[in-house]
């Protein structure tokens, strides 16, 4: 399809993703959605491709948890071996219709949510979210780790399929957004609501599953307790949503942001697949006692996909609760934060309007244009982790975007279209 | 040794915990100290930074659990003290801004739907790009911005007239619409008298007079200084004029420039003479003989003033306002002793100090521009230290005295030197104090011509009203009691400095005679916007200079601050290509 400007096109890409209809349909074990991850030893991680050797400390470790977590390896030193010696494959989540936070590493038997985006039929994937502490997400790879895991993969997964199997057609998750953004998330630093939200929508459900009773209550439990269950959630729908929109194949609309602890990526509209590449910059924020910004990893993870939906930093002013991640700041800050985004983005979402906001709609459509014109980058929520593989989680704050990548991408763009 | 404090049920947000404990932290004494709900996962955390207790595993999630690691027992009490008083005190203190802060046209626009001039201190290379868009957006332009070329100063100004919008400027340093000032500009009373100006110090002179004499000023429409000039041809004045002419609260209209154009000049006059209103001009360098139909030309920027409040009093119209007596006592000169130097901040009162003495020394009326110096003869010396040559760099002398003292020391030291001629002009934009940042370089200079056996004399006037933000009261006064000759006009100072050396002007009694009507048919109805503008409170973008939004702020004006960058940071070739990525 031709469009007549850049504006015309745009406004394509935003109709498309205002006008997605993502449900909630399924949890499988990834292998069945993704069949490269049948084909040997095979690892999906976050962000723009990367190299093992390249890998910062949390991915690395999270790699050496994944590879005991299928079996491959008995010992950390033993994975460690088969990874470095180029025996495991490496796919970016993003390459195969899937996200992963912070590492982002996903193998064949750990359970995904499928999120069926019903307008375009296409669906998105992204492993569940195992709470905080000593997770794989983060680097952490003991055998407490990798425990979980597999319960997640034996108990949690099957029982949350079994129940979205007794809904009528799935969780509208439309919905479900638009009512957790009026409870004070943000869907990236901020998940309660929605994570209540989903639990509540899916408990009469569980309860109907014929499973074991201390299975059920363990997995009510585990829901009650994991405040970002949704995250994981949030990031499969809008990876759907953006992928559909990134269909347009026209405009400079930013359908995907990422990083692997080494690169940020993004893709635009009007550039399809390509990735376009700069190095990353690290978080700052707020620190558990121990840790510094010393102990920081450069930013790392898929998450960045809730920014790129006009959710995440870019809504922040949806989330009261959390915007002292805004250096010291308080509420004017996130407001001068929230405020600050709208100027990049080319329109607001009406679907999700916020009342911190005078009822605004959240920020939508990340415009390349606008991040190069005024060199605004955009801001990201994120979950910042120890740079040695294994400590885990040792804070939480905010990171921009660099803006190299956006002026790559539009570079790239108007030679594309002859324009130079 | 660790301490372990457990609050039960005591509920806190993670982040406001980790900001407690970054507080806690800086406590003198301790080694460690953590702040958490004792949740299990935060129990881990806590276990990793090695501060796990059995008290701490005894806490449940609803708990806030505090472990310190100190040798000093006596210091708990201390952290519990700061712990409530960190949490009952949490609220952030913020320093609200009352006006709205935007990075991008269309979110400007979009916080100020009814905007209707933008004005634009951007630097001069960025200036007709941002002009033009504001144009698109149906905005009139206050181009503060100098640095535009002609070119672009005339396609804007055919753009904007074809438009039915104004380009006050580029180069345009003072506005004040509807009583609100626009960039270097002084707070005036609101009142019936009209300015257009091609001049930003003159129009700052007229409108202060007329403020002191007790009339006011219903807008004053700056057009910048090339507007009279070849090739533009008076786009702005003429359609300023014609905004004056229909705006029914504006009974005279007074313009100003310094030397136009032939032509140009006669089809002002030709529109002039077409008005249905009473105009009073002044072309600086141009000494009238007589008053023509509507059309009161004066010599001076304060006869100007004097005719406007006398025409809008009803008053006759006197022959000449700009003869007085300007005797000095006690005003002994040392021989060889006769020279003047104007050192001016203000380039149209340095250009009248230049014509007054020129005028007296018998060269005529002229003013040139040799390297800032309007005048420079035998010895006699006016410079416009605002001139481009002396501001490369460095800021305005309206707001920096550096260069100023700089000459004025060299001035007392110039065994030549008579009397310093000096400007103090108030308003928003300028210094807070001129006075008292010029007074020290002053005082040298006297004590040097006195060391030297001199009384070196200094002159001044003050530019300002009563209520600029400066106190003109208090300047008047700071400066006389420095021994300083404050005289109410730029033209009563220069007279004043001339008397001292035993100079003098001869002044036209003019005499009014009937106009001669050209036959030209003037279209004298003005566009909606312009109609508008004149009959409405501005609503404004600024872009460029935060500073300008004080005089708005302090108006209750509407207004968004536009915090112009260059685009993409200034990279030509992302510029490039944004600009054809449309």
């Amino acid at each position: 399809m031709k469009y007549n400007s850049m504006d015309e096109a745009n406004k394509a890409v935003i109709d498309k993703i205002t006008g997605s209809a993502p449900f909630l349909v399924d949890v499988v074990p990834a292998k069945e959605k993704v069949k490269e991850l049948n084909e040997g030893k095979v690892l999906l991680h976050a962000g723009p491709p990367i190299k093992w050797e390249d890998m910062t400390g949390p991915m690395q470790g999270s790699c050496i948890g994944a590879s005991i977590y299928e079996g491959w390896a008995a010992t950390p030193e033993e994975a460690e071996k088969q990874l470095a010696s180029g025996e495991v494959k490496f796919i970016p989540c993003h390459h195969v219709n899937a996200v992963g936070p912070m590492g982002g590493i996903t193998s064949a038997n750990m359970p995904v949510f499928v999120v069926e985006n019903r307008t375009d039929g296409n669906e998105a994937y992204c492993i569940m979210n195992e709470g905080i502490g000593k997770v794989l997400r983060f680097g952490a790879n003991s055998q407490e780790v990798i425990d979980r895991l597999k319960w997640m993969q034996n108990v949690l997964g099957p029982t949350i399929s079994k129940a979205l199997k007794l809904t009528e057609d799935g969780l509208n998750l439309n919905v479900m957004i638009a009512k957790a953004i009026t409870m004070g998330d943000e869907f990236h630093q901020r998940n309660i609501a929605a994570s209540l939200i989903f639990l509540k929508e899916i408990s009469p459900y569980i309860v109907q599953v014929d499973m074991d009773d201390k299975d059920r209550k363990d997995v009510i439990q585990f829901l009650a307790d994991t405040d970002q269950f949704f995250l994981n959630i949030a990031m499969a729908t809008a990876k759907a949503v953006m992928d559909a929109a990134r269909q347009i194949e026209a405009g400079t609309v930013v359908t995907a942001m990422c990083r692997n602890g080494k690169d940020f990526g993004i893709r635009i509209s009007g550039m399809g697949d390509e990735w376009f590449t700069a190095p990353v910059n690290t978080p700052q924020g707020l620190f558990f006692t121990g840790y510094s910004q010393e102990d920081a990893n450069p930013d790392i993870g898929d998450s960045a996909i809730t920014e790129t939906f006009g959710v995440g930093g870019m809504a922040m002013i949806a989330a009261p609760g959390v915007t002292r991640f805004v250096g010291a700041g308080g509420f004017d800050d996130a407001l001068a934060t929230s405020n600050e985004m709208a100027e990049i983005c080319v329109s607001q979402n009406s679907n999700f309007t916020i009342p911190t906001w005078d009822f605004q709609g959240a920020c939508l459509g990340i415009d390349a244009r606008k991040v190069v014109e005024t060199g605004i980058e955009p801001v990201i929520n994120t979950g910042i982790a120890h740079k040695k593989a294994g400590m885990g989680q040792v804070g939480a704050g905010t990171v921009r975007a660099p803006k190299e990548c956006f002026e790559k991408a539009l570079e790239a763009y108007a030679i594309k279209l002859g324009l130079i | 040794m660790l301490h372990t404090i457990i609050k039960k049920n005591s509920y806190q947000d993670s982040i406001n915990l980790m900001l407690l404990t970054n507080s806690v932290s800086t406590m003198e004494g301790l080694n460690k100290v953590q702040i958490m709900m004792a949740t299990p996962a935060n129990k881990d955390i806590f276990n990793t930074a090695g501060l796990h207790t059995p008290e701490l595993e005894a806490a449940e999630s609803n708990d806030m659990a505090i472990v310190v690691d100190t040798d000093d027992a006596s210091l708990i009490d201390s952290v519990l003290e700061k712990v409530d008083q960190y949490l009952k005190d949490q609220s952030i203190s913020n320093k609200k801004q009352s006006f709205e802060t935007v990075r991008t046209w269309d979110k400007a626009v979009e916080a100020l739907p009814g905007a209707n001039v933008a004005m634009i201190s951007v630097p001069g290379q960025y200036a007709a790009d941002e002009a033009d868009k504001a144009l698109d957006r149906g905005l009139h332009v206050f181009l503060f911005s100098d640095n535009v070329s002609i070119e672009d100063e005339l396609r804007l100004k055919q753009k904007a007239h074809d438009k039915g919008l104004l380009v006050m400027g580029p180069d345009c340093g003072t506005g004040i619409l509807d009583g609100v000032p626009f960039a270097f500009a002084n707070v005036v009373n609101k009142g019936r008298i009209g300015i257009v100006g091609a001049s930003g110090t003159g129009i700052q002179e007229v409108s202060t007079i007329i403020d002191r004499l007790g009339e006011g000023v219903s807008h004053a429409i700056g057009t910048g200084g090339r507007d009279l000039k070849d090739p533009i041809g008076a786009i702005t004045m003429m359609d300023g004029i014609r905004a004056l002419e229909n705006h029914s609260q504006t009974e005279i209209i007074t313009i100003i420039s310094k030397p136009p154009a032939e032509h140009v000049r006669n089809e002002v006059m030709e529109l002039l003479q077409s008005l249905t209103k009473p105009v009073v001009a002044v072309f600086l360098g141009e000494k009238p003989e007589q008053y023509v139909g509507n059309v009161y030309q004066a010599y001076t920027l304060a006869e100007t003033a004097y005719i406007a409040v006398d025409l809008a009093k009803g008053n006759e119209v006197k022959p000449d306002y700009n003869a007085g007596d300007f005797k000095v006592e006690n005003t002994e000169l040392k021989e060889g002793q006769h020279t003047l130097k104007g050192l001016y901040s203000g380039g149209t009162l340095a250009s009248e100090a230049a014509i007054l003495i020129s005028d007296a020394l018998g060269l005529g009326t002229h003013i040139k521009n040799e390297e800032g110096y309007v005048l420079k003869h035998e010895g006699h010396e006016v410079v416009d230290l605002g001139d481009d040559k002396y501001t490369q760099g460095k800021p305005h002398p309206m707001i920096d005295p550096e260069t100023r003292s700089k000459f004025i020391e060299e001035a007392g030291a110039d065994a030549s030197t008579a009397v310093i001629l000096l400007d103090f002009v108030l308003g928003y934009g300028s210094h807070d104090d001129m006075a008292s940042a010029l007074l020290p370089s002053i005082q040298k200079a006297v004590a040097t011509a006195k060391e030297d056996g001199r009384t070196l004399h200094v002159v001044a006037t003050v530019c300002g009203t009563k209520n600029d933000p400066q106190s003109y009261d208090g300047h008047v006064k700071s400066l006389k009691e420095a021994g300083i000759i404050v005289k109410e006009t730029n033209n009563e100072a220069v007279r004043t400095a001339l008397n001292i050396v035993g100079l003098h002007v001869e002044d036209n009694q003019k005499k009014h005679v009937e106009g001669e009507k050209s036959g030209k048919e003037f279209d004298l109805s003005v566009s909606d916007e312009i109609a508008s503008l004149v009959s409405d409170r501005p609503r404004v973008i600024n872009v460029g200079l935060k500073g300008f939004t004080d005089a708005l702020a302090d108006t209750g004006t509407q207004f968004v601050q536009y915090d112009w960058r260059p685009i993409a940071g200034g990279n030509a070739r992302m510029a490039k290509i944004l600009s054809l990525l449309k």
